[in-house]
């Protein structure tokens, strides 16, 4: 058996220089040029820079040299990664117009895979959110259901590779900001294990939960993105100096004699179709050779609220930095404090300033205790829960997402509803653990649906090698919806 | 047990909005008051348990101070950097009036 990966596949015909870069983006920035008015997954499509790049590409190429494992393969970024002297914005007011004056480390490994950005993609302001609805610049939708949300905050990005304008996008996910909006979109993503990725150069949300990852259309690829971007940098002072696990050479290697356990707890809220598609992967495995059997983890529950006091009490730390003095937006008026203010209540949105909020009470003076502090208790139990589950298995698997994608607009009115989206993924990354999502089939609406595959810290190589086996005995997924479909 | 902390109120919100630096219209007082009480009421399942003797953590992979050594590196360059600020003068930030009138 051998995994599909488009994108590798790409990469390998321009290396040998059957096809060339500026071919291959050429096919991509038409499919853009098609659909993306209506889909809106980008924030900037770097068209003109692209071209030059894959002009580049091609050039070395000619000239006798490798350009590396992703030469010429088209990605795209979300926005909340730094791109040098290209606008960054965290669709967010208060950063419209930066450039940032230093590249992110992820996109530093791109370049030197030779991969061609396409463009900064949509996302929740700040990656706040779960549906891309919270961005300044207006939803993105998503291509199976162009009335329907695409999931978030890395709704740009999963959107993108879903209608076809990337083969693979980077991420973000503090709380399952890469894993739901894929299942969602119908494509592969995985959240590494904390400090597997530099964060340099990502834009801080709550920096002990942020972690950047690949999405694509099939395991494989998301196994090369990870190999390329992953492994230690100074940059960054939570990033691992260990080895990295690798992906992608291990993804054919079965599972035969692997323990799996199925995680009660996230079945118990999902709707039924969503649990038929997780019961069939579970006997795909079963059928492969794992040893599959049902795990109980019941602080696990616990976790969207503990998620909603830590993020928001690390995020009102991290925003404290707009205050209209270095970059992005200035509300001018006469003293500093009326500037900063002024600056800060025109330039975020809505949700932002709830997180904010949120964050500044839990960590003041007489609520710290009860909130913050019980939260970073519970991250302690959560992490004990997964550690005794892990004892008797070698990985869990579960729903991503409670539901298919939701109708644009449902949810906007009640954060809570909202936050809600994300119980299934917020657990792994309270633990720092790495998991992925991968397409299995269709819900009864026929829209998208993900299964999500969780591992104790640093266990990448094993996830992947899981992802390939369900991604193989996957139903047929459902095709992205043509245009005009609303 | 953890006593649970009295509900949410408008005035420590709009206490809140302003050590955040935030300026809310009447409207986003209510609407985000009764939100965020909301969320708070949620969170009474984490707020309410005896946690007691358990330690907390702050960060998942243990993770200590990173030196490197003392030597001199070219930092961002500094006519990039500020040309992204607001307002500057003689290579530094400007900003308004910091404390006081002007002398």
């Amino acid at each position: 058996m051998t995994s599909p990966a488009p994108a590798a596949d790409l990469a390998r015909a321009v290396r040998s220089g059957s096809r060339s870069a500026a071919d291959v983006l050429d096919g991509y920035l038409a499919a853009i040029d098609a659909d993306e008015e209506e889909i809106h997954a980008f924030n900037l499509v770097t068209a003109g820079s692209a071209r030059t790049r894959a002009d580049e590409i091609d050039r070395r190429v000619a000239d006798g040299e490798d350009p590396g494992l992703l030469a010429g393969v088209p990605v795209a970024l979300k926005d909340n990664l730094c791109t040098r002297g290209v606008a960054t914005t965290c669709s967010s007011r208060i950063l419209e117009g930066w450039l940032p004056p230093y590249d992110a480390t992820v996109v530093v490994r791109l370049r030197q895979a030779g991969a061609v950005v396409v463009g900064k993609t949509n996302m929740d302001e700040f990656a706040m959110g779960s549906s891309t609805e919270a961005s300044a610049f207006g939803p993105t939708r998503n291509p199976h259901d162009r009335g329907r949300v695409p999931g978030g905050s890395s709704g740009g990005s999963a959107a993108a590779v879903a209608a076809g304008f990337a083969p693979v996008a980077l991420g973000s996910d503090t709380g399952g900001s890469i894993r739901q909006p894929a299942a969602l979109c119908g494509v592969v993503g995985m959240k590494p294990t904390y400090g597997t990725v530099s964060r340099y150069g990502l834009v801080a949300f709550a920096s002990s939960l942020d972690q950047i990852g690949p999405l694509a259309t099939t395991v494989a690829d998301a196994a090369l993105l990870f190999d390329v971007i992953g492994g230690h940098d100074p940059l960054d002072s939570t990033s691992l100096d260990r080895p990295t696990p690798r992906a992608l050479s291990v993804l054919d290697d079965g599972v035969g004699g692997m323990r799996v356990g199925v995680l009660t707890e996230f079945m118990e809220g999902a709707s039924p179709d969503v649990v038929a598609r997780v019961r069939e992967a579970a006997g795909a495995l079963a059928a492969a050779g794992a040893r599959v059997e049902e795990v109980s983890v019941p602080v696990v529950t616990l976790g969207l609220s503990a998620y909603y006091l830590i993020a928001p009490g690390e995020a009102s730390s991290n925003l404290a930095r707009y205050d209209g003095v270095r970059y992005g937006l200035r509300v001018d008026a006469d003293d500093i404090v009326a500037m900063n203010t002024a600056t800060r209540s025109e330039g975020f949105g809505a949700e932002v300033k709830r997180r904010i909020m949120l964050g500044t009470y839990v960590l003041s003076a007489g609520y710290m205790d009860a909130y913050y502090n019980q939260a970073l208790r519970v991250r302690t139990r959560i992490i004990e829960g997964f550690d005794a589950a892990y004892r008797s298995c070698d990985v869990l698997l579960g729903p991503t997402t409670p539901t298919t994608a939701f109708p644009l607009g449902e949810k906007t009115g009640d954060p809570l509803t909202m936050y809600l989206s994300d119980v299934c993924t917020i657990p792994s990354n309270l633990a720092g653990h790495p998991a992925i999502s991968v397409p299995f089939g269709a819900g009864d609406d026929g829209l998208p649906i993900g299964v999500q595959l969780l591992g104790p810290a640093l266990s990448e190589s094993t996830l992947f090698k899981v992802a390939a086996v369900v991604e193989a005995a996957a139903p047929e997924s459902p095709a992205p919806a043509g245009g005009g479909r609303s | 047990m953890t006593d649970r902390p009295a509900r949410l109120t408008r005035d420590e919100v709009a206490h809140v909005a302003a050590l955040a630096r935030l300026e809310l219209t009447a409207e986003e007082l209510d609407l985000f008051t009764g939100q965020l009480a909301q969320v708070l009421d949620h969170a009474a399942d984490v707020s309410s348990l005896d946690l007691a003797g358990v330690a907390p953590t702050a960060h998942a992979m243990a993770v200590t101070n990173v030196l490197r050594p003392d030597e001199v590196r070219p930092g961002l360059d500094r006519p990039e950097v500020l040309a992204q600020a607001p307002s500057v003068e003689d290579d530094r930030f400007r900003v308004p009036r910091i404390l006081g009138d002007a002398p």
